[in-house]
C-alpha cells in the first residue's frame, strides 16, 4: 500500500503492547488490561474500564460509571471526552463517537495527516431507547470486535423477544419471571423496552443492579417504578425481576414463587447454550452486534484494513478475505490473555 | 408456522410436565384451524414428507454459504438443522409475512424427490430462524421435543374438559388436520364417530394399594393374578382388521408381525406382552426391549425373541362387549376364549389362590418365577371401567431392590429446582478389597423429601472438590462421604455404562448418614442380582 508524502500510515497510529492498545504519537492506551499513565476508555464495562490509570479521558457517563463501580479516586485524574468534538494529544487528533452498546459507550478516532483509524470498542447497531445510537465513521483501519462474530448469530428485533417474556407471564401468571441481565446496559435496556410494549407494573432489582439504574434515571432515561427485590419485599407471584445472570439460578432466587428462569443474551440464539444453563426462557437480546451488523459496518466504514478483536475471530476474517478486505485478528499480536 | 416453532422452542425448555400442558392447551386455544390441527399431528408423529432428506439440507446450505464459514458455524452449534436454519440468508424474500403452517404442511406434502430442493429453499427463504429450524424437523422427522403422544392428548382433554380415554378412543378414527375433533372439544360440533376399524378401547388401570387399605377390604371380593414384567398391550382383531395397541391406544402392530399372524380370533383382548414360549419359556423385560420401538424386525430377532400375550382380560368376544360384565363372568369366557387360539402365541394369566391377606403377601414376596413384579387384585363384581377407578383394581408389587451407593456428582436442576443440586450421580466399590475404587453405576433425581432436598443440597455445596458446568464433584473416598440408600426395580446388562449395569426406575430411598463410606455395597452385589434376573 503506497502512502502519498505527508499523509501518515495508518498502521503506525496504534500498536500491541502487553498493557493493550497503545499510540505512540500520542503516548496513550485505549482499554488497557493494566494500570498505565494515561488511558482513553471506550465505555464502562469492567474488561475495558479498570481502575488504577494515571489519567482516563472517556465520556462523561462513562466517568461517571467507573466512579460508581471503583469509587471516585479511579485515576489520577480524569477529563471528559464530548462526543464529536476533535482534541489533540501529542502528534495525533483524537475524536470520541457514538457506539450505541450501553450508556456513554465511544469509539475512538484516531488520526494524523488524513489517515485514521477507529477503535470501536464494543458496538451495537439496533435501536437501543438507552444510550445515543452508532454513527459510521469513515477510516483506513476499522477496528470491531467479534463477540458474536460467526454467521449463526442473527438477533431478532428485541421487541419481538420482549414480547415472548410478556406473552409467558400472561401464560404463567403464578410463576416470578426473573431475568439475567448484566448489571450495565443490558438491565437497563430490558427494563425500557418492557416500558415501551407496555408494561407498567413495578420491576423489582437485584442488589446489584439498582446504583446503575438510579444512574441512568438521573441521566434522563425513564424506567419507570423500581423496587429492590429483598427477602422483606418480596415481589408478588408473578412479578418481573431483573438479576445480574449468576443469581438467577442460584439460592438467591430460592426466595420467589415457583420461578422462571430467563435469560436475556446472544448466547441464547443457540440452543444447547440455553439448556445447559437452565434457561426456561431465553430472550435473544444483545447489546453486541449480529454477525450481519458486524460485517455491515466493516462495509460502511470503508476501511482497507480491519482488526479483528475478542471473540471469533477467525470467521471474521475469513469474511473480510472472501469480501477482498485486508484482515488481521489482533490476538496474534499479543492480545491473548485478554480477559472476556 | 412462527407461532408453532415458538410452541416448539417452549416445549423444549420447560421442563415441568405442567409447563408444557400449559403451553399446549395456550396453543389449541389460540391458533387457528386448520395451523393447530397440522401442529398436533407433527407433535404426536402424524407428519411424513419422504421426499426430504437431512443430507439435502447441507447441500442447500452449502450453495449459499463460504464452505469454511459453514464448517466453523456447524462446529460451534453442533447440530444441523439449528446451524442450517441460522446461517441461512435473510431477506430472499419478497412476501410481506410468513407462511403459516397450513401452507407450509401443503407444500411440503406436493413436493416430489426432483422439486424437493426448490420447495425446502424457497420455505427457508421466507420463514425466520426459528421457523426454520422447524420446518427442517418437521420436514425430516424427528421433532424431539420431550413431549410424548399421550401428553398432547392429555393437554387436549384438558382443553376440551373430556376424559383422556375419550381422545385415546377415537384417536385412530381421526386424520390431520382434526378440524372435527376442536369443534367437537370447544363445543361446537358432535363428537366424531369413532369411524376407525378394529379401534382401541380405553384401558382400565389400577391403583397401587396402600397399607391402610387392607383393613376395608375383604379378600373374598378380590380374585388375585400374577403381575407380569411386560408391556400392557390390547390385542384387538375385527372384520379382518387386526392390531396392537399400546395401553396409550398407540398401534404398535408393525413391530409385531409375528404375533398379529397368529390373531386369527374375533374380539378384544387385554393382555401383557411377553417374550419367549409360554409353554416353555418367559423372558425378562431386557428381552423385550430388543422388540421395542423398532420399524421393522429382522428374522434373526423374530426367532430370537418371539413374542407372545399372556391374557388378562376379555373386552369383546364376537360382537358381543363383555365390558359391563362382572370380572368373574368376563374370565370365565377369558378362559374358553384363550383355549381355542394358538398356544405359542396366547396363555391365560394363572389366578394366585389365597384365604388371607398374609398368605398372599408371602406368595407375592417369593413368586414362582422371576419375571412376576407384584400381584393384581381385581374386583370379582368390577366391570371393565376406563381410566384408573379407586377400589375395583389394585396393584401390590414386590418390594424394590436396594442398595448402598456413595454420592459422587451433583447436578443442577430445572425449573423449581434450578437453584437446588438435585439430580444425583451415585457410585459403588470395585477393585481390590483393600484399596477400592468407586465406579458410577446411576442417577436419581426423586425419592427425597423437599427437606432432604436441601440438607443434599447444601452437603454438595459443603464438599464440592471440582466443578465442571452445572455439575459438582462431591468428596467421596472410603472415610469421607455420604451413603445414599437407592431403590430400584431391576437390573439390565448395559454396554453404554462403564459399570456394566443400568437399573431400571432408581430412586434415593433413604439418607444414609449414619453410615460410613467404606460400608456401602460393592459392585459385585448387583453382579450377582442380575445373574439371578438373568439366570432363570
Amino acid at each position: 500500500m503506497h502512502y502519498l508524502d505527508g499523509m501518515a500510515e495508518p498502521r503506525s497510529l496504534l500498536r500491541l503492547r502487553p498493557e493493550g492498545l497503545w499510540c505512540p504519537e500520542g503516548d496513550f492506551y485505549i482499554d488497557p488490561i493494566r494500570p498505565v499513565p494515561r488511558a482513553l476508555i471506550t465505555h464502562g464495562h469492567s474488561d475495558h474500564a479498570r481502575s488504577g490509570h494515571g489519567s482516563v479521558l472517556a465520556t462523561r457517563e462513562t466517568l461517571d460509571i467507573m466512579a460508581i463501580r471503583y469509587g471516585g479516586s479511579f485515576a489520577g485524574s480524569t477529563e471528559e471526552a464530548r462526543l464529536g468534538e476533535a482534541r489533540t494529544i501529542g502528534g495525533v487528533t483524537v475524536t470520541f463517537h457514538p457506539a450505541g452498546h450501553v450508556l456513554g459507550s465511544a469509539q475512538i478516532a484516531i488520526e494524523k495527516h488524513g489517515a485514521r483509524i477507529v477503535a470501536s470498542g464494543d458496538y451495537k447497531r439496533e435501536r437501543d431507547p438507552t444510550c445515543a445510537p452508532f454513527e459510521v465513521v469513515p477510516c483506513d483501519i476499522f477496528i470491531t470486535e467479534a463477540t458474536f462474530g460467526l454467521p449463526v448469530f442473527c438477533h431478532p428485533p428485541a421487541a419481538e423477544e420482549i414480547r415472548r417474556l410478556l406473552d409467558s407471564m400472561r401464560q404463567f401468571p403464578e410463576r416470578t419471571h426473573i431475568v439475567g441481565a448484566y448489571a450495565l446496559g443490558k438491565a437497563q435496556r430490558l427494563i425500557a423496552l418492557a416500558r415501551e410494549a407496555g408494561y407498567t407494573e413495578t420491576i423489582y432489582l437485584h442488589g446489584a443492579l439498582i446504583r446503575l439504574c438510579d444512574y441512568y434515571r438521573s441521566r434522563g432515561i425513564d424506567l419507570g417504578p423500581l423496587e429492590p427485590a429483598t427477602s422483606e419485599n418480596a415481589p408478588p407471584a408473578g412479578a418481573l425481576v431483573i438479576a445480574p445472570p449468576s443469581a438467577v439460578d442460584d439460592r438467591w432466587s430460592r426466595r420467589f414463587a415457583d420461578p422462571l428462569a430467563s435469560f436475556a443474551s446472544g448466547w441464547m440464539r443457540i440452543r444447547q447454550r440455553a439448556k445447559q444453563r437452565g434457561v426456561e426462557l431465553p430472550l435473544i437480546i444483545s447489546d453486541h452486534s449480529d454477525w450481519n451488523d458486524l460485517t455491515a459496518t466493516i462495509r460502511e466504514t470503508g476501511a482497507e484494513e480491519v482488526w479483528v478483536t475478542h471473540g471469533r475471530e477467525e470467521a471474521l476474517v475469513r469474511w473480510c478475505e472472501l469480501n477482498g478486505i485486508r484482515a488481521r485478528p489482533l490476538h496474534l499480536a499479543g492480545y491473548e490473555d485478554e480477559a472476556e | 408456522m412462527e407461532r408453532f416453532a415458538e410452541l416448539l422452542d417452549r416445549l423444549v425448555l420447560t421442563p415441568s410436565r405442567n409447563g408444557k400442558l400449559r403451553l399446549l392447551i395456550d396453543y389449541f386455544r389460540t391458533e387457528p384451524d386448520p395451523n393447530r390441527g397440522w401442529g398436533l399431528a407433527g407433535l404426536t408423529g402424524g407428519l411424513d414428507f419422504p421426499a426430504i432428506k437431512p443430507a439435502l439440507l447441507r447441500t442447500l446450505a452449502m450453495e449459499r454459504l463460504d464452505p469454511v464459514l459453514f464448517a466453523y458455524s456447524y462446529d460451534y452449534v453442533g447440530d444441523l438443522a439449528e446451524t442450517v436454519s441460522l446461517v441461512w440468508p435473510t431477506g430472499q424474500s419478497r412476501r410481506n409475512s410468513t407462511p403459516s403452517l397450513d401452507e407450509v404442511v401443503h407444500r411440503l406434502m406436493a413436493a416430489s424427490r426432483s422439486d424437493a430442493p426448490a420447495v425446502m429453499s424457497e420455505l427457508l427463504d421466507e420463514l425466520t430462524p426459528s421457523g426454520r429450524y422447524a420446518v427442517i424437523k418437521l420436514a425430516t422427522g424427528g421433532l424431539r421435543v420431550g413431549v410424548s403422544a399421550r401428553l398432547t392428548k392429555q393437554a387436549l382433554a384438558d382443553f376440551g374438559n373430556v376424559p383422556v380415554e375419550e381422545i385415546e378412543e377415537l384417536w385412530h378414527g381421526l386424520a390431520p388436520p382434526f378440524t372435527e375433533l376442536f369443534r367437537w372439544l370447544e363445543g361446537q360440533g358432535p363428537r366424531p364417530a369413532s369411524a376407525a376399524l378394529a379401534p382401541f378401547r380405553p384401558v382400565m388401570l389400577s391403583n397401587a394399594i396402600g397399607e391402610n387399605d387392607f383393613a376395608s377390604l375383604d379378600p373374598a371380593d378380590y380374585a388375585a393374578e400374577w403381575k407380569w414384567d411386560g408391556i400392557r398391550v390390547q390385542v384387538v382383531s375385527e372384520k379382518g382388521v387386526r392390531r396392537l395397541y399400546s395401553r396409550t391406544g398407540d398401534d404398535i402392530s408393525g413391530a409385531f408381525p409375528d404375533l398379529v399372524e397368529h390373531m386369527n380370533f374375533e374380539g378384544v383382548i387385554d393382555g401383557e406382552l411377553l417374550v419367549g414360549n409360554p409353554r416353555e419359556r418367559t423372558g425378562t423385560f431386557a428381552d423385550l426391549q430388543k422388540r421395542l420401538n423398532r420399524k421393522t424386525v429382522s428374522k434373526a430377532l423374530l426367532r430370537e425373541a418371539p413374542v407372545f400375550v399372556r391374557c388378562y382380560d376379555l373386552l369383546v368376544a364376537g360382537d358381543e362387549d363383555l365390558r359391563a360384565l362382572p370380572w368373574a363372568e368376563r374370565r370365565t369366557r377369558l378362559e374358553a376364549f384363550v383355549a381355542a387360539l394358538p398356544p405359542n402365541r396366547f396363555d391365560l394369566s394363572p389366578l394366585v389362590p389365597y384365604g388371607s391377606w398374609e398368605e398372599l403377601n408371602r406368595l407375592r414376596c417369593n413368586p414362582p418365577h422371576p419375571v412376576i413384579e407384584g400381584v393384581m387384585l381385581k374386583r370379582r363384581d368390577s366391570a371393565y371401567l376406563a381410566g384408573r377407578p379407586k377400589g375395583p383394581w389394585f396393584k401390590w408389587k414386590r418390594d424394590p431392590h436396594t442398595v448402598d451407593a456413595v454420592l459422587m456428582y451433583a447436578q443442577r436442576g430445572h425449573g423449581k429446582r434450578s437453584s437446588f443440586y438435585s439430580d444425583f450421580t451415585f457410585g459403588v466399590w470395585t477393585g481390590p478389597e483393600d484399596d477400592p475404587v468407586l465406579m458410577p453405576v446411576g442417577k436419581a433425581y426423586f425419592g427425597f423429601t423437599d427437606e432432604e432436598l436441601r440438607q443434599l443440597d447444601k452437603y454438595v455445596r459443603d464438599n464440592t472438590i471440582e466443578r465442571f458446568g452445572p455439575v459438582r464433584s462431591v468428596r467421596a473416598d472410603l472415610n469421607h462421604g455420604l451413603v445414599l440408600e437407592i431403590a430400584f426395580e431391576g437390573l439390565n446388562r448395559s454396554t453404554r455404562h462403564k459399570s456394566g449395569v443400568a437399573m431400571r426406575f432408581p430412586r434415593i430411598s433413604r439418607l444414609r448418614w449414619d453410615k460410613p463410606p467404606h460400608e456401602a455395597d460393592r459392585l459385585e452385589t448387583l453382579e450377582r442380582l442380575l445373574q439371578d434376573e438373568l439366570g432363570s
